[in-house]
């Protein structure tokens, strides 16, 4: 046993009175209540909303998700007593809002196109994620055990990244072919990859932080790194770009680009590294933009999201096309205006286009407002700050790369879907973290969360280096 | 490494300030021009979200608006006798077909957006009551209207019934028509009822009482007459005009002809002349007064400019470019001469009611939903078509022609009846069936409270059976009846 466990089992159980302050487990709890109840009233507004009576789920529902988040927290107060006290409630209230929304949109019935009852696999999902979360809270003994895995996670990953390619595209895929299909089952392994890719760069960036940063020479200004170092970051480069025109997932190439360049920054601190990686990133775009037609629409749509209904002449009634999803998503921006139609007085089934996947953002923006959605930001914003904020603390180099990396992928994957939806930055297609429907990004997210919390645990944790743990 | 992860936070906070940023602008700045797109269908599903306002005539509701439940839409439009009033209420349809008439024009007030509803909405909004559209109050009397359309019915024409006193329109009829209700849902009915609607020859869905213009033939020798008194050169109907037994028009060398060539009409009185509508007396009294005199007396009647009843009115035309030849013919109500229904219902009761003109309107009040008036109809005098002693000559004249003239079909005993017979000549070379009018208003003592124009097209397959007074006066009888309650 580590002398780190040891006195946290004493804390416990002797009890210092400054190891009770900085494990914050009662906050936890306390702030795990809102975020349980928030969404139950929520559940019951809709309910009240549609059909104007409670939902007759809501007792167990209540119970269960009670129940879920009073086991997480107990699990987390016995294996994780110094983790973070923020990251749980966040997860728990975004991922029951998330819930109450698929469950409001099952009920727009035959008016969602292609509608089918989710709001029950969400919440078998959900479980599941909350299952996987608590297996890596009480298995994970120790965070720096992944870097053993840096190898394994670097083929795994590719595997997971290359495997939607070999399986033939969908319809119902939308045009980006990154699920794989398996029976009546199907996951979305980039949701995964991006988790098992930061447990890679972590390692392999741990490694070779040193010679990426000082072995350079200087060009026009910048510390340029060498050939051979240059490397690595070349092939994710050209991967991404890989996937960007097989799997034709711009979101996605995104993300694992960005993913790795912050990651590399972070390791050697060399601005340089960033230009190099904005430079490939723009480079890389531009040419695939021009040659992808996939690309080339949506680029198209963002520049002009209303252009889809000047096509369609106005006088021939018809089911929404998909070039006009963003049109229809600011629509329902539009029509929530600053507070919204109230949950379950929108008309959401107007977005049409997968609605309980990237749009859902467009139900919330129509039935919470601005007000909503800026809430809803926020509380991604402070997902993320508490996760570099345990970057911060955390006393290893692998640690510290590890929650950069799993923290500013949630940002980097907010920012892209949200700044899709609202028409900030051409749409990509990925799932919001928790909100959407879909199994692969609940139980992926859960597990992201997981890891976190068990880094800021080790980096709250009194140990035998005082002074590093002084201010988190 | 803590100097590039709080960089890195730095960039994450960027990314979500961004997003903060942009929902602002999407939400707050330009959401209205997002919400009030019309190819946000959200506008439509919140119009039929809450019961509709009624439109009104005789007290009663002439509109419904129907609890349907549906998904989309939780009300339907409905109409009571929609064939018979949609010249007034027009349609409103759930479909891409949009809205007409007063539904259109009145939408702020009966969807309840209407911004004088402001305070009572947001009131409302707060105490949790439904919301509901305002109501409009027509001037349509529903006798009146039935009356009209009854007559009309298996017709193709249009009528309309003033109230000369005030300018409200008592009956506002065209037929063929259609009934709004089989286009105010979204089902594939609606659809097949709009297509064929639209593909239909007859054209129910034009509003020939408001919409369509015709030659006015005859009756715009009212017109004339009124020019001949106004300027002077005629002092009494009695009057005798120079014509001859054979007139040619000016610089041709074509002969105006009368209806039937025995007609006494050379040198015949301005009465004698109307009452027997003579062609040759009043297409030569035109050519003599000129195109100057007659535009500007017929500009005062209404013509060349719409009407907003608030429903516009096609524009009426008296031609300004016409020779001396064409003078005459429009003089008579031919050549380039058009007229709308409510045109010619105008130039009746300006003359009924002692020259003077009223602004002629269709909504009396409207209403919030609470019975609160928004706003009330102020009658309104468009102008003096002709002096009052102009106005008794041309009486004396219009009640002759019901007396012993064309217009006989139109005698109400017990009452002062004035009328004038028009049978129109269109079409290339005349060769369609004439237009059938009649225009005419009823006195009750002193007073006058009814005006009436009617027009009948195609009224019969036979040329020679159609005339004002044989197809159009008996329908202006039965509307003026139904005004007086005789």
């Amino acid at each position: 046993m580590s002398g780190a466990q040891l006195s946290s089992r004493l804390g416990r159980t002797v009890g210092p009175v400054w190891a009770g302050a900085t494990s914050r487990r009662g906050a936890e709890l306390g702030l795990l209540a809102f975020a349980v109840l928030l969404p139950l009233l929520a559940y019951a507004n809709v309910g009240l909303a549609i059909d104007h009576a409670l939902p007759a789920g809501l007792p167990l529902y209540a119970l269960g998700t009670a129940a879920l988040a009073l086991t997480a927290h107990l699990t987390v107060r016995r294996f994780a007593p110094y983790a973070d006290p923020l990251l749980l409630p966040l997860a728990t209230l975004l991922n029951g809002l998330g819930l109450v929304m698929v469950w409001r949109l099952d009920r727009a019935g035959p008016a969602l196109r292609g509608n089918s009852p989710a709001a029950g696999h969400q919440l078998v999902w959900s479980a599941l994620g909350v299952g996987l979360f608590l297996a890596v809270v009480v298995l994970l003994k120790d965070h720096r055990r992944l870097q053993r895995y840096t190898y394994t996670s670097m083929a795994l990953a590719l595997v997971l990244l290359a495997a939607p390619a070999f399986f033939p595209a969908r319809a119902s895929d939308f045009g980006a072919r990154i699920w794989l299909h398996l029976g009546g089952f199907s996951i979305q392994p980039g949701e995964f990859a991006k988790i098992i890719l930061a447990v890679f760069f972590a390692g392999f960036l741990m490694v070779k932080r040193d010679a990426l940063a000082l072995a350079s020479h200087r060009v026009l200004g910048l510390y340029l790194p060498r050939g051979r170092d240059l490397g690595p970051i070349l092939v994710v480069w050209g991967l991404s770009m890989l996937i960007l025109v097989f799997e034709t997932d711009l979101g996605s190439s995104l993300l694992f680009f960005g993913l790795f360049v912050v990651m590399l920054y972070v390791a050697t601190e060399r601005t340089s590294w960033i230009v190099v990686g904005l430079l490939l990133a723009v480079g890389g775009a531009t040419v695939v933009g021009a040659a992808e037609p996939h690309v080339r629409v949506r680029i198209q749509a963002w520049l002009d999201p209303l252009a889809a209904f000047a096509a369609r002449s106005a006088t021939t009634p018809g089911p929404p096309v998909g070039s006009e999803q963003i049109g229809q998503a600011l629509f329902a921006f539009g029509s929530g205006g600053i507070t919204g139609a109230g949950l379950g007085q929108g008309r959401s089934w107007l977005i049409g286009f997968a609605a309980k996947s990237d749009f859902i953002l467009g139900s919330f923006g129509e039935e919470l407002g601005l007000t909503g959605l800026m809430a809803l930001f926020l509380l991604y914003g402070l997902l993320v700050q508490r996760g570099l904020r345990t970057a911060l603390a955390a006393r290893d180099a692998f640690g510290k790369l590890l929650a950069t990396g799993l923290a500013s992928a949630l940002a980097l994957q907010v920012f892209v879907v949200a700044g899709g939806v609202t028409g900030l930055i051409p749409l990509t297609g990925m799932t919001m973290p928790f909100l959407a429907q879909g199994g692969s990004s609940v139980v992926a997210n859960w597990a992201l969360v997981a890891i976190l919390l068990k880094i800021s645990d080790s980096a709250r944790r009194p140990g035998p280096e005082p002074t590093r743990a002084v201010g988190t | 490494m803590n100097k590039p992860i709080r960089r890195v936070s730095v960039f994450c906070m960027v990314l979500i300030f961004a997003l903060l940023l942009r929902t602002n602008w999407v939400q707050g700045v330009v959401a209205d021009s997002y919400a009030e797109n019309p190819n946000n269908r959200r506008t439509v599903y919140d119009q039929y979200s809450y019961p509709r306002g009624n439109i009104i005539a005789g007290g009663q509701p002439i509109t419904r608006s129907d609890f349907t439940n549906g998904y989309l839409y939780k009300y339907k439009r409905g109409y009571t006798d929609g064939a018979m009033y949609a010249p007034v209420t027009g349609f409103t349809s759930q479909s891409a077909f949009g809205s007409n008439g007063l539904e259109n024009l009145e939408n702020g007030v009966l969807a309840g957006t209407d911004d004088r509803l402001f305070f009572r909405n947001s009131l409302d909004a707060l105490t949790g009551k439904q919301r509901k559209g305002g109501d409009v109050v027509t001037t349509i009397n529903p006798k009146v209207q039935k009356a009209a359309f009854d007559a009309l019915s298996g017709k193709k024409g249009a009528a309309v019934a003033l109230d000369p006193r005030t300018g409200a329109i008592l009956a506002l009829v065209s037929t063929p028509s259609y009934d709004p209700n089989t286009i105010a849902g979204t089902s594939g009915a609606d659809g097949d009822a709009w297509k064929a609607l639209n593909a239909d020859q007859n054209q129910p869905m034009l509003d020939r009482a408001l919409r369509q213009t015709y030659p006015p033939g005859s009756t715009f020798k009212l017109v004339t007459a009124a020019t001949a008194f106004e300027t002077g050169k005629y002092q009494n109907p009695d009057d005798q005009t120079d014509t001859p037994d054979q007139y040619i028009l000016p610089g041709t060398s074509t002969q105006l002809h009368n209806d039937s060539d025995d007609e006494d009409c050379g040198q015949a009185t301005l009465k004698h002349a109307l009452t027997i509508s003579c062609n040759t007396v009043y297409g030569k009294l035109g050519a003599d007064l000129g195109k100057e005199k007659l535009q500007a007396q017929a500009e005062k009647f209404g013509f060349n400019s719409t009407v907003d009843i608030p429903i516009r009115s096609a524009k009426s035309v008296y031609p300004t470019d016409s020779t001396p030849d064409g003078t005459a013919m429009d003089a008579i109500g031919q050549h380039n001469t058009a007229a709308t229904p409510l045109q010619m219902a105008m130039v009746a009761a300006a003359i009924a009611d002692n020259g003077k003109l009223m602004q002629p309107y269709l909504v009396d009040e409207e209403r919030s939903a609470g019975g609160t008036t928004l706003s009330k109809h102020a009658e309104k005098q468009l102008g003096q078509a002709v002096s009052p002693a102009t106005a008794q000559k041309l009486q004396q004249m219009m009640v002759d022609v019901v007396q012993n003239g064309t217009g006989r079909n139109a005698r109400i005993d017990g009452v002062e009846v004035g009328g004038k017979t028009g049978t129109a000549q269109h079409g290339t070379d005349n060769k369609g069936l004439p237009f059938a009018w009649f225009v005419s208003y009823a006195k009750v003592g002193a007073d006058t409270p009814v005006a009436v124009a009617v027009v009948v097209e195609d009224g019969s397959a036979q040329r020679g059976e159609i005339s004002g007074g044989g197809l159009a006066a008996p329908v202006a009888k039965l509307i003026m009846q139904a005004a007086i309650g005789r």
